[in-house]
């Protein structure tokens, strides 16, 4: 019998991008359908061997060099027209002068100003400092876990999710908004998360989804505790960490 | 003033994503020396066009840009590569056991040059989706398309690169049956 769903409503549950409804729809299926149930762990083996590959590659240290400096090379003479160029400066000066300071001061607190957001995003981003992403180095949630014994007045839940592609890095201490918070860092695909966990109530936290500073972000509470996550990632990744912390 | 806070705002916003510039051009060029010069024309390209990009998703806006590069450079240097898919048959859809699974034993190397046997509008779903892990929505908009067209372009694409490996893995299945 032929079976509609195989082709691509598979592919949507396997990407977790069907809604609540679509899934639940397409769960129900798969009870009765042997070709779906099949063919759904044979996709999710080949993402597995393709995840594992490690494909991801990096820029190298030269182009970042490069860039790094982009105000500079952007004054260089390049194989733009005169014209274009000057007309191209005076459109972005013009911009810039109208809405400049305005857009800087609120690009600070931009989507609905969630401060607290934006202060993650700044310690994500200081911990990508060297030396300062983890305190306690290691996958072992039995040696991250104690490590926060009488460090916070909270037992954070710690777990290693290597095996669905979140690997545990460590943990440490972070400060967001005047408060010590527990944070843990996976890497995902070579992408650094950071998970913060803080008590409920002493922080005022944002919920859901955002972007700041070209940064994902990703709020909730769990268990009794507030989360936000941070990465250079896509969102989908930080949706299926918090699933599995949930799980944990 | 203003053009540094500009500048300052440009290193948060973009220079993060350059992995995924780089990584994204590399995959689509087949070629890091290339990907380095493209990666780097499409991040000054989005250095000057920073002016239209207001909030939201810098890596996907940025991921944009590189894409068009891309394009333009294979167009310009490979053209033959971006006519091989007007010509893409439709891939009859055949089911795969674990058990030819195992039998293709993937390594890197196998997969990469599985994933560089697509043509260049099927490699971008999986190098977007698998490595570079963007929802359906971010695919959209990366490669403006519909977002109703994601799910089954990354059907194909997936199916594309298990017959591309698959067609690697014969021998193998050969020799296996001799032993």
């Amino acid at each position: 019998m032929p079976c509609n769903y195989v082709n691509d409503r598979l592919h949507g549950y396997l990407d977790n991008e069907l809604d609540a409804a679509g899934a639940a729809d397409f769960e129900r299926h798969l009870q009765t359908c042997a070709r779906c149930s099949r063919a759904l762990e044979t996709e999710r083996a080949w993402r597995e061997e393709l995840s594992t590959a490690q494909l991801y590659e990096r820029a190298p240290a030269r182009l970042r060099d490069a860039l790094r400096q982009v105000g500079k090379m952007e004054r260089s003479p390049s194989a733009e027209t005169v014209n274009w160029k000057w007309l191209a400066i005076a459109a972005a000066f013009l911009l810039v002068a109208t809405s400049g300071l305005l857009t800087w001061n609120r690009w600070r607190s931009r989507d609905g100003a969630p401060a607290l957001a934006v202060a993650a995003v700044d310690a994500h981003l200081r911990s990508l400092q060297p030396g300062h992403l983890a305190d306690v180095e290691s996958s072992d949630q039995h040696t991250v876990k104690p490590w926060f014994d009488g460090r916070i007045d909270f037992a954070p839940k710690v777990a290693d999710f290597s095996s669905a592609g979140f690997r545990l890095l460590g943990g440490r201490l972070d400060v967001l908004n005047g408060r010590t918070v527990a944070a843990l860092v996976f890497n995902r695909r070579k992408h650094i998360i950071n998970v913060f966990i803080a008590q409920p109530g002493s922080i005022p936290m944002p919920s859901g989804l955002g972007s700041s500073q070209g940064y994902r972000w990703l709020a909730w509470e769990s268990g009794g505790l507030d989360y936000i996550a941070v990465t250079d990632a896509g969102a989908a990744d930080l949706e299926n960490l918090r699933t599995l912390l949930a799980q944990e | 003033m203003l053009e540094s806070q500009e500048k300052e705002r440009f290193e948060l916003c973009v220079l993060p994503h350059l992995d995924a510039a780089f990584n994204l051009a590399r995959w689509l060029l087949r070629d890091r020396r290339d990907a380095e010069d493209v990666a780097q024309d499409a991040v000054l390209r989005a250095y000057r066009f920073f002016n239209t990009f207001r909030a939201g998703d810098a890596r996907a806006w940025l991921l944009q840009i590189v894409r068009n590069c891309c394009y333009d450079w294979l167009q310009k240097n490979r053209p033959a590569e971006l006519q091989d898919e007007l010509q893409e048959e439709v891939l009859a859809s055949k089911e795969l056991s674990p058990e030819d699974l195992a039998l293709a034993h993937q390594n890197r190397d196998r997969l990469a040059n599985a994933l560089q046997s697509l043509p260049p509008h099927f490699r971008e779903f999986l190098v977007l989706r698998e490595l570079e892990g963007c929802s359906y929505k971010e695919i959209a908009a990366i490669t403006s398309r519909p977002l109703g067209s994601i799910m089954s372009g990354l059907a194909r694409a997936r199916q594309q690169l298990r017959e591309a490996l698959m067609a690697e893995g014969q021998p193998r299945k050969e020799v296996r049956r001799a032993l």
